[in-house]
Formats: C-alpha cells, structure tokens, sequence
C-alpha cells in the first residue's frame, strides 16, 4: 500500500475520532442538539471503505454518518455546522445529525429510517446502470437494518438486476441496545446474504488496512460487471447507540475488550512499520504474506512525530470547524420554504 | 385533434410520449412490463422500450418505491405503479420519508422527479383490504403534489405534468374510472395541473367533489336541475394543492357548500376541504357546510353493503336538497 494511502486513513481516523468528540462535548454544552449518534469505535470502516471508492462512486448512509461526510472530503466546517444547526451548514441547516447530504460530493444522504438506505442505494445504482455509467455505489447500513424488510427487498432487486452495489454493514453488534444474538436468528451478518447469491465476505472492521483492501477488490469486481457485493466489516461503538443512550446494558468487560483493539491504535501499529514492497512480495510469494509482514514489522513506515503532527493538525481543523459553526447563521423561515420547493421548476400549479 | 379514448388509454398515451420524449423517464412496478399492467396502462412499452425502462419488479413495494426515489436523486425520471392503494400503505415509507424530505432536508440539493400512480378507490367486491381511500394519507404530507383525474383528458394531461415536474406526485387513478370513455385532446394545451375545473355552473349550491364522486355530483346535478335546483359543480381535479379560490369564488354565489366524497368521512379529504371552505367563506354562506361522505366503515363485500357504504347518487340529491331547503321556502314565498 501506498504511504500515502496509509498517511491519508490514519488522517481520517484520527480526523472522525477528534470531530465526533468534539461534537459530544459541544452537544453537552448545548451547542448542538437532537438526535446524535456518534462514530468513535467505527473509523477504521468509513475510512477504510470511502477512501477505497472513486471520486464518482456513489455514497449512501445511515444517520451515523458524520465521519463518512468528513472522509468523503466535505469540509469539517459545513458538517459542524450543520451539527450547530447553521445556514452554512452541509445541508443549509434543515438536515442535521442525521441527514446529511452533499451532491457535490455524491453524497447521496443520510437516512435514519433503519434500513432506508438500502432501497435508496439500489435505486442510484439503477439509474447508473439504465444509464450505463462505470459508477459503483456503497451502502452503509447497521447490523440492525438486516431485520428490515428493505434490506432483503433491496437485496433481492441488486442480484436480479445486477446492480453496481457495495453493501456495507457496520455490525456493531448492537440494535440500538439489543445484542446481535438478540435480534438476529442468524448473528453472522454475511451468511443471511447468501440467500441471494450476492458474494458476501467478513471483515475485521477494526482493521482499516483490511477493510481497505477488501472494498477495493469489491469495487473492483462490480466496476468490472460482477453486480452486487456484500462487506460486513466487524467493528464496535465505544459509546451508546446515541446521546441519549449511556450504553450500560454492554458489559465493562465487552467494552475494555474492544477498546484494547482501537481501531487508530490499531492503525498507529499497523503505519508506524513498513509493509512489504511490491517487489519484496513478488520474491515472496503469495502465500507468504502474512509471515512476510511479520519479519517487516521493524522497518518503520511512519514516525511517530509525524502521527502527532497528524493529530495537531485534525485538533486544528476541528477548533476552526467549531469557531466556524459558531459565528454561523440561523437559517431562515423563507429559506425552508425554498427547500421545500427546491425542485418546483417554472410550474404554475393553480 | 380530439378522439375518444378510454381512461386507461389516455394514460397509456401519456406514458408513452413522455417515454419517446425523454430517456429519463422508466416506469417499473408489478406486472408493468411483460404483463401490461394490471389495468393496462403501460402496454406496449415492455416491447417498445425495454425492459430497463419498463421494469417488472417483485412484489416488494417499499423496496421498488424506494429504489425509484433514488433513482430519482440521480435525475432519472421514474412512474412508480403501485398496484392498489391498499399496498401503497407498504411504500409510506419511502414515500413519506424518502420522496416528501430529501428535497427539503438535503437543503435544496436533490430534486425529486418521481410519480406514484395508484390505482385505487371502492370497486367491485373486491373486499376490505382491496376497497380502501387513503387520500387523506398522503394529502397529509408536506412535499407531495397529490391528482386526482376523473376523466380521460385529465389522466393524460395531469399525468404527463407529473412526469415533467420535478417534484414528487402521487396519481390517484380511480378503478371504476379505467374503462370509461371521453374525448381526449393529445395537443391541446393544458390547464394547470392543479386548478380545478368547473363542470357545470350554477347558482343555487356548490358541489366540490373530486374522481370518481366528480362524476356521480354531476348526474346528480342533472336531476337537481330537473327540480329546479342549479347545483355547480367543481371537479377539484388535486387534493394537493387545492384550488381554493376557484371554490370560494363559486361560494359568494352560490352560498351553499356541498362536500362529496368516497373517502371515509372521519378525517378525510372531505374534512379538509369543509374546514377550510368554511373558514375561508363563512361570512359568504347561507347554511353550513354539509358533507357527504363513505361510513366509517371498512368496505363491505356484499354489493349491497359495499354500495351502501359509499355515497351514491341518491344521497347526494338528498343531502343537496336538504341544503336548499330555505331557498324553496323563501321562493314558495
């Protein structure tokens, strides 16, 4: 992988992580207010997953989807302010947490009716196709959206029609607060998908470098013509399902377990070693990779200084993106109308 | 350039020319495509336009409505058929949720050209769970843009302004209606598609209806006519917008109100309309508003009961001439 590549996941990790911590301590302060449904835990899959997607792929998200927006390149500033609820805001302010659109950016929403992304995702996938454009779209859902009618219905309609769609579960093991074996006959998100013959395939969604890879090679086989693909990235919220929720129907000791496997810790190691060269790999072999990358863990890829300037630099863009939300204006009255009317082209109606 | 036409053909027609017209625009629903449609309004264009453009889903409603409303983000053009209205309940959410909000929450930045036609209304028999109005559903929901053509040329007028505008509308096509027959001008220009239409004039009461019970206030008003009593009527023709001013202008005529209408009379359509009428022209009416509306009952499958369970011609006479009532008086006088 690229250093480049590597330099740029942990920036986005590192990036999510500050800004969603931010966005909690401004939510206690009463800056921002609703519903608020926060990332830490899950960085190593927006990263891994959107830096992996092409500037004219499609993105569609759930409602915890602030960081897939700041991974995708829309600045901090206008998710902040769309947090504070500002006309500057990415959404002018009339979406907030949980809706967050960039068109720009082909970040085609957030949507916080569990499972609606899906639908939505098959459906910019079936333009593409009718189309016959190259684009491929990802789908961000939750473990929980897989009891919905709309995932199996959405399922169904991108295998029969071999849609260019990367469906991407962040199992989090967690519906809201009922545990994965709780709400699911079957825990193993990526088994309910082979019922519709969609190649499917589990991850490790704590490790950005795998999480990484796999989309791409997903992408790769649907930009190619395979149809659908299916990633259930493994991963884990180190806070309640929202603000509003403490979290403590998880065990300490599940939480203490996760934490141990931080996903920007995780990433830290992973970069701060070089991986193997393309010609070292080559001389190696295939089958060699993985004792490979163990003999050349020692070679350092990333110093430890340059991590900590990568964190002074997310503190920095986080401190502006508040600053920013701060000094922001309050949408008006005549610009929801607008909105509202938005797609009223010269129509008389009456 | 005037022909007869059914109503299901006019809107066959409809589909067709914004189809030739414009690539964008794909229909997809059940049985729309290799099958024609339930009540055969797309077919023919399964062969003409294939079958990415006429797409026959699975029996998946809020799974294909919500795939046309993100089709919709990418600038495409879909007509969603729902097969009955009845399933449509299935779809709210990708209707109320999806369709009616991303326009407004993105902040401007997704248009949403989609169209839902449904069939729907009290038929033949066909039992609680296939004879259900759900106007006030939707007519509830900011966003949408809600028709409701009674006739042929309307089908084809307000279903080919569906699909060139940009915002989401449901098309309510009434079942009993797809087999009747009325002329239909394919290059006349159209009125606004939401402006309602003044079916026939009068000065003693206004009959504000709309679809199917558009029809049966005007053959009641023929009757009327015969006692003397002139009843205009407006054909409100959308349940969203509503052409208020052309019914308060018909009041400060006539200064009687009758509501007409097959939906169920508790928080219906008819409610809207009574409510806001009355509001609006208090001071121009001579009695108050009368509705005539369907019981408040799930619909009977005996045909006796089902026909007793929505207005009928003969309840719109009576409750009309109850209305009049202290004019004939004061002309007795």
């Amino acid at each position: 992988m690229e250093r480049d590549t590597l330099r740029r996941l942990l920036h986005d990790m590192l990036l999510s992580r500050a800004f969603e911590e931010r966005v909690a301590e401004e939510y206690g302060k009463g800056n921002i207010a609703g519903f608020l449904h926060l990332y830490p835990g899950e960085e190593a899959v927006g990263a891994g997953v959107i830096n992996a997607a092409g500037p004219s792929d499609y993105i569609v998200s759930t409602y915890r989807e602030h960081a897939h927006a700041l991974v995708r390149g829309t600045p901090a500033r206008n998710v902040m302010a769309e947090l504070f609820c500002r006309a500057e805001g990415m959404s002018g302010g009339m979406g907030g947490s949980m809706h967050m659109f960039d068109a720009a950016r082909r970040f085609m929403g957030g949507y916080a009716i569990v499972g609606e992304s899906c639908p939505i995702a098959v459906g910019v996938a079936y333009a593409v196709a009718m189309r016959g454009r190259p684009d491929a779209v990802i789908c961000f859902l939750g473990d929980g959206a897989v009891n919905q009618g709309t995932f199996h219905e959405s399922l169904n309609m991108a295998a029969l029609w071999r849609l260019p769609v990367l469906f991407v579960c962040e199992n989090n093991h967690y519906a809201i607060g009922t545990e994965i074996h709780r709400h699911s006959a079957v825990p193993e998100v990526y088994k309910r998908v082979a019922a519709y013959n969609i190649p499917a395939e589990k991850v490790d969604g704590m490790d950005v470098l795998k999480v990484y890879e796999t989309t791409r090679r997903a992408l790769d086989h649907i930009h190619n013509g395979s149809g659908p693909q299916f990633i259930e990235c493994e991963t884990y919220r180190y806070r309640g399902h929202s603000m509003a929720d403490p979290g403590t129907y998880r065990p300490a000791v599940e939480l203490k377990a996760h934490e141990a496997w931080d996903p920007i810790s995780a990433a830290i190691r992973e970069v701060a070693y070089r991986y193997p060269t393309q010609a070292e790999l080559a001389v190696a072999g295939p089958d060699n990779i993985g004792r490979l990358t163990a003999h050349m863990v020692e070679a350092g890829h990333l110093a430890e200084s340059e991590v900590a300037e990568l964190r002074k630099e997310v503190a920095a863009t986080v401190e502006d993106a508040v600053e920013f939300s701060l000094k922001g204006s309050q949408p008006t009255m005549d610009a929801a109308w607008a909105h509202l009317n938005c797609n009223r082209r010269h129509e008389v109606l009456i | 350039m005037t022909q007869e036409l059914l109503y299901w053909q006019a809107l066959n027609r409809a589909m067709d020319i914004e189809m030739a017209a414009d690539e964008a625009v794909f229909t997809l629903g059940e049985d729309v495509g290799l099958f024609g449609g339930s009540y055969r309004v797309t077919e023919g264009l399964y062969a003409k336009y294939g079958e990415w453009r006429v797409r026959d889903t699975p029996i998946s409603e809020n799974g294909f409505t919500g795939l046309a409303v993100g089709a919709a983000l990418l600038g495409t053009r879909p007509v969603v058929e729902i097969m009955t209205i009845n399933f449509m309940l299935l779809a709210l959410d990708s209707i109320i949720n999806g369709a009616a909000k991303i326009p407004f929450m993105s902040g401007g930045q997704f248009k949403m050209p989609l169209v839902v036609r449904v069939p729907g209304g009290v038929a033949r028999q066909l039992g609680a769970q296939h004879a259900q109005r759900l106007e006030h559903t939707v007519m509830n929901v900011p966003g949408l843009r809600i028709a409701v053509p009674s006739t042929p040329q309307d089908a084809y007028w307000q279903l080919r302004q569906a699909i060139a505008s940009d915002e989401p509308i449901i098309l309510l096509e009434h079942e009993l209606l797809y087999f009747s027959k009325g002329p239909v001008d394919l290059l006349a220009d159209a009125p606004p598609m939401h402006r309602a239409a003044i079916r026939r004039e009068g000065r003693d009461l206004t009959i504000v209806s709309y679809s199917r019970h558009a029809l049966l206030s005007q053959e009641a008003a023929l009757e009327l006519a015969k006692e003397g009593i002139e009843a205009e009527v407006i054909d409100l023709r959308s349940l969203k917008p509503i052409d208020w001013d052309t019914c308060a202008t018909s009041l400060e005529k006539t200064h009687r109100l009758l509501v007409v209408e097959e939906d169920c009379r508790f928080a219906g359509a008819g409610a809207e309309i009574a409510a806001t009428l009355a509001e609006r022209c208090f001071y121009s009416l001579d009695a108050p508003v009368k509705r005539v509306a369907g019981l408040d009952i799930p619909t009977p499958f005996n045909g006796a009961l089902e026909a007793a369970s929505i207005p009928q011609v003969a309840d719109i006479l009576l409750h009309a001439r109850a209305l009049c009532q202290p004019d004939e008086g004061a002309k007795a006088a």
